[in-house]
């Protein structure tokens, strides 16, 4: 390897520098990017793991080394515990992202603080990880805060959890001790439903098994912390679902190009394939896969292009393009659990703005059916979830999301909970599970019945029609004045859409509720009138008892 | 440098390492998965289209240096075939080197870009310069002060930024979009909370963000990038002969008028720019590097040099600290 090396060498040094970089850059593009999250509390030996990470494969600078060495002993933890000295400096702890790369990847860790009050962090740094490094004191076994640790490992989907069973050193190397904390580890992966949790015996203070394989526990055969990193694959390279295109912008730069700007998050596509344009169900083909550098053979996830179709078809931010044969939920209704982040609690029947893949919807919580507790992993009836509590609760949009369950993909299971009044992300959310489509559907469908006047708002109607359309109902519009064969024809299981070249006030008025009196709607958003026909066709009795203002 | 390529370390271990693998076997690999470069290209145009939707006005801040470049390739790409929806905002302190100006004219008119420029025209015609109020006021007024006054006279509601959270470590907990409040000001303690990519662009009355798409990149990926895209850079980067004040291990520009050396200080000297700032506090560093491929090495190389290695000469310890004290002080 060494005589490689060196004629390697003597070539390099004969070529021209231009030429030399060109092809060590050609090496570095082969890299792909793993991102790993780290959780631990002061003491439990995180930042020595971290610090032998990052100096045995030799990514930290020499005076940084010098500078924490004292009496020819390097202090590992101190070469990268910024969070110890916030701490000390009383400055908010949060997550640290740190970068550093081998010959066969580059790698981010999403470093955060352990303790139970740091549960929001840990949620952050876990939400992109591709794998998560849970350490084990040798001494100790699993504790409350390994618990919580692959329990947020495991909610936050993380598919791989390497569990460092460290300080191996105190306890003689003893092979027993780790296959004693290997078994509760498998056992707690299993009750946590982990897709894969590897353990492996290290010291950090010494180095054993972090970079370079130990001498000292031959019974090991299995690779190195490192060498496990530099080859597990990324998350999104598990993800089983279909093509999801969450469209994030129009693109219309003349006339005769209509594109589809966004990021892909599962799945490939090529020109010619089938897809569904969602909610409106509408069927066509990928005419194009347009980037800067040309049009693209194929496209996978996560990769962000614009897509042309082959028909023309009105697809807007928050729609979805999705492969025909694999298509995800359609739901106003569904179970997550939730990340508490605000200082002020959740409660049930609070209202958010919810935002899922390109679109914000208005959402209410209705009910919380547990708190989890992360340590036990019991799950516990609650009120409410404070600060860092983490719990499952049942969620009502305004408009439909198009989901998938977050075990299933994680971009399209995923959402955030915004306080309407401070704007503040007050939670963080993953879909468990999504009532049936017909339940889901209910409100906005072939019942859904009424007569909304318009007056002369032509092109509002248009837009309704098109709307209630795709959600399903059976929609008329009509130039006949409101009439009682109007509201017999709606009872009949129409909704009809009233115009008139008068500038009056917007109408709606419910059909199956005893009187039929009109209510007028001080609203010109085709999006808040549909929400109010949804409110009101789902009440008979046209009265909300519950009425916060957000039509849910 | 023979002990570098034998032993190879940290970044040339790193770069090197690709010549041991099959071709075949990691062209296929290639074909399967997307490199890091893909990777991270893929994150930031999904930042920049999601404040493109969800912000009313917003706006690239343009430093004309290596980030900024590669920043403005990145929304090029994000709303291809359609123009960049936003402007370019340079915050011109006045003292920027004349090849910084005379590029950012030819290459945003080349691009057909917008460009607006800031300068605090007030503090400039009081005389305002870095020898008259010290470097800390003298930004504060031509820099921080125009930059705020200027996303305020536009109303921008979102500003990109190319700043990186390899930078330093202060940044390295920074968020990806960065809240302000209606003062402008950043409050550590009540950032929001980002997961997943899904990002809250919530903002009330006259409040506002910073974006930093370029947050997980490091230097050499944007050398990197830049080589790949043939991205144009101001040629200060590069190393040629350019007259200097040679001041012990500093290298002066002489641009401005009050930037004057003793006899026998102006010299030409072969070098570069590793940064681009304001022609009176940017030093230069002596280098051969005339392409961009030379300063990649170059970077690569004296990043290398302080790299640990396995020895460590501790008898150094202690005067190395002195050292530092006695350059600190």
């Amino acid at each position: 390897m060494s005589e490689a090396n060196d004629n390697m060498t003597a070539v390099l040094e004969r070529d021209d520098a231009d030429v030399r970089i060109e092809e060590q850059l050609a090496a570095e593009r082969a890299k792909d990017l793993l991102r790993f999250s780290t959780a631990g509390s002061v003491d439990d030996g995180k930042s020595t793991l971290i610090g032998r990470l990052l100096y045995d494969s030799r990514n930290v600078y020499d005076d940084h080394v010098r500078a924490v060495t004292h009496n020819a002993a390097i202090d590992f933890a101190q070469l990268t515990d910024g969070l110890r000295a916030e701490r000390e400096q009383g400055i908010t702890i949060d997550v640290a992202y740190r970068f550093f790369s081998t010959p066969k990847r580059k790698f981010i860790i999403a470093d955060t603080p352990g303790h139970e009050q740091y549960t929001r962090n840990m949620a952050t740094g876990a939400s992109t990880a591709d794998v998560a490094i849970v350490l084990v004191d040798a001494r100790k076994g699993i504790l409350d805060q390994t618990r919580r640790h692959a329990c947020i490992a495991a909610l936050l989907g993380i598919p791989v959890v390497i569990a460092a069973v460290n300080k191996m050193d105190l306890v003689g190397f003893s092979q027993t001790v780790f296959d004693d904390h290997r078994r509760s580890l498998l056992d707690l992966a299993r009750q946590l439903e982990i897709p894969e949790l590897i353990a492996v015996p290290v010291s950090a203070l010494d180095g054993d098994n972090v970079v370079h394989r130990s001498e000292r526990m031959s019974w090991y055969s299995g690779p190195s912390l490192m060498e496990l990193l530099e080859t597990v694959p990324l998350a999104i390279e598990r993800s089983h679902a279909g093509l999801r295109f969450p469209v994030q912008r129009v693109l219309r730069p003349h006339q005769d190009f209509r594109g589809f700007a966004g990021q892909i998050t599962a799945g490939t596509v090529r020109p010619g394939d089938e897809i569904i344009a969602l909610p409106s169900g509408f069927r066509t083909r990928v005419r194009s896969i347009t980037t800067w550098e040309g049009d693209l053979e194929t496209a996978r996830a996560p990769q962000s292009v614009v897509i042309t179709l082959e028909d023309e078809t009105d697809v807007s931010r928050g729609e979805m393009l999705v492969s025909a044969a694999d298509s995800p939920h359609r739901t106003r209704h569904f179970e997550a659990t939730v990340v508490w982040m605000h200082t002020k609690p959740l409660r049930p029947g609070s209202t958010y703005l919810l935002k899922h893949t390109s679109q914000t919807v208005r959402a209410r919580v209705v009910e919380i059916r547990s708190r989890i507790h992360v340590e036990r992993l019991e799950h516990h009836p609650a009120e409410q979830l404070a600060l860092n509590d983490i719990g499952q609760v049942v969620i009502e949009t305004s408009r439909p999301l198009l989901a998938d369950l977050y075990r299933d993909s994680r971009a399209t299971g995923s959402l955030i909970l915004i306080d309407p009044e401070d704007n503040a992300t007050a939670g963080a959310g993953m879909i468990r599970s999504i009532a049936d489509a017909g339940d889901a559907e209910s409100e906005i469908n072939h019942a859904t019945r009424g007569v909304l006047a318009l007056g002369n708002r032509a092109e509002l109607a248009a837009q309704l029609e098109r709307s209630l359309l795709e959600a399903g109902a059976v929609v008329l519009r009509t130039r006949v004045p409101l009439s009682p064969s109007l509201i017999a024809l709606a009872r009949m299981g129409a909704f009809l859409l009233v115009e008139s070249d008068d500038a009056v006030p917007i109408t709606l008025t419910p059909v199956h509720a005893a009187s039929t009196t009109p209510h007028e709607l001080a609203l010109d958003e085709p999006d808040e009138i549909l929400n109010e026909i949804q409110r009101l066709g789902a009440i008979p009795n046209g009265e909300d008892d519950n009425d916060d203002g957000l039509g849910i | 440098m023979t002990a570098i390529a034998s032993e190879p370390t940290g970044l040339a271990q790193e770069l090197n390492s690709g010549h041991s693998g099959g071709p075949g076997q990691s062209r296929a690999a290639a074909e399967q998965r997307l490199n890091h470069i893909q990777l991270l290209e893929a994150e930031s145009i999904h930042i920049m289209r999601e404040v493109a939707a969800e912000f009313q006005k917003p706006v690239m801040l343009y430093s004309i240096g290596k980030d900024s470049s590669v920043m403005l390739r990145l929304a090029q790409k994000a709303f291809h075939p359609a123009p960049i929806p936003f402007p370019l905002l340079h915050v011109d302190t006045g003292y920027k080197f004349r090849e910084m100006i005379e590029f950012r004219d030819r290459y945003t008119a080349e691009l057909g870009v917008k460009l607006l420029v800031w300068r605090n025209e007030e503090a400039l015609a009081q005389g305002a310069n870095p020898v008259q109020l010290g470097t800390q006021r003298c930004c504060g007024l031509l820099k921080t002060q125009a930059l705020l006054d200027g996303l305020r006279a536009h109303g921008f509601d979102a500003a990109f930024g190319g700043a990186r959270r390899d930078e330093e470590k202060s940044r390295a907990k920074e968020r990806i979009f960065s809240f302000r409040d209606s003062a402008g000001q950043w409050d550590p303690k009540n950032q929001r909370p980002e997961l997943w990519n899904l990002f809250n662009g919530r903002i009330g009355p006259r409040e506002s963000i910073r974006v930093f798409p370029l947050s997980n990149w490091t230097e050499l990926d944007i050398w990197h990038y830049i080589h790949l895209e043939k991205i144009p850079i101001v040629p200060l980067y590069l190393a040629k002969e350019r007259r200097m004040l040679v001041r012990a291990d500093s290298l002066i520009p002489v641009e401005q008028p009050f930037v004057k050396g003793l006899p026998g200080e102006e010299q030409w000297v072969k070098c570069r720019l590793r940064s681009l700032g304001c022609s009176p506090c940017t030093g230069a560093i002596r280098s051969d590097a005339d392409t961009v491929p030379k300063i990649i090495a170059e970077l690569v190389q004296m990043r290398n040099s302080e790299r640990a290695n396995r020895i460590i000469d501790h008898d150094q310890d202690g005067s190395m600290e002195l050292k530092k004290r006695e350059g600190y002080f």
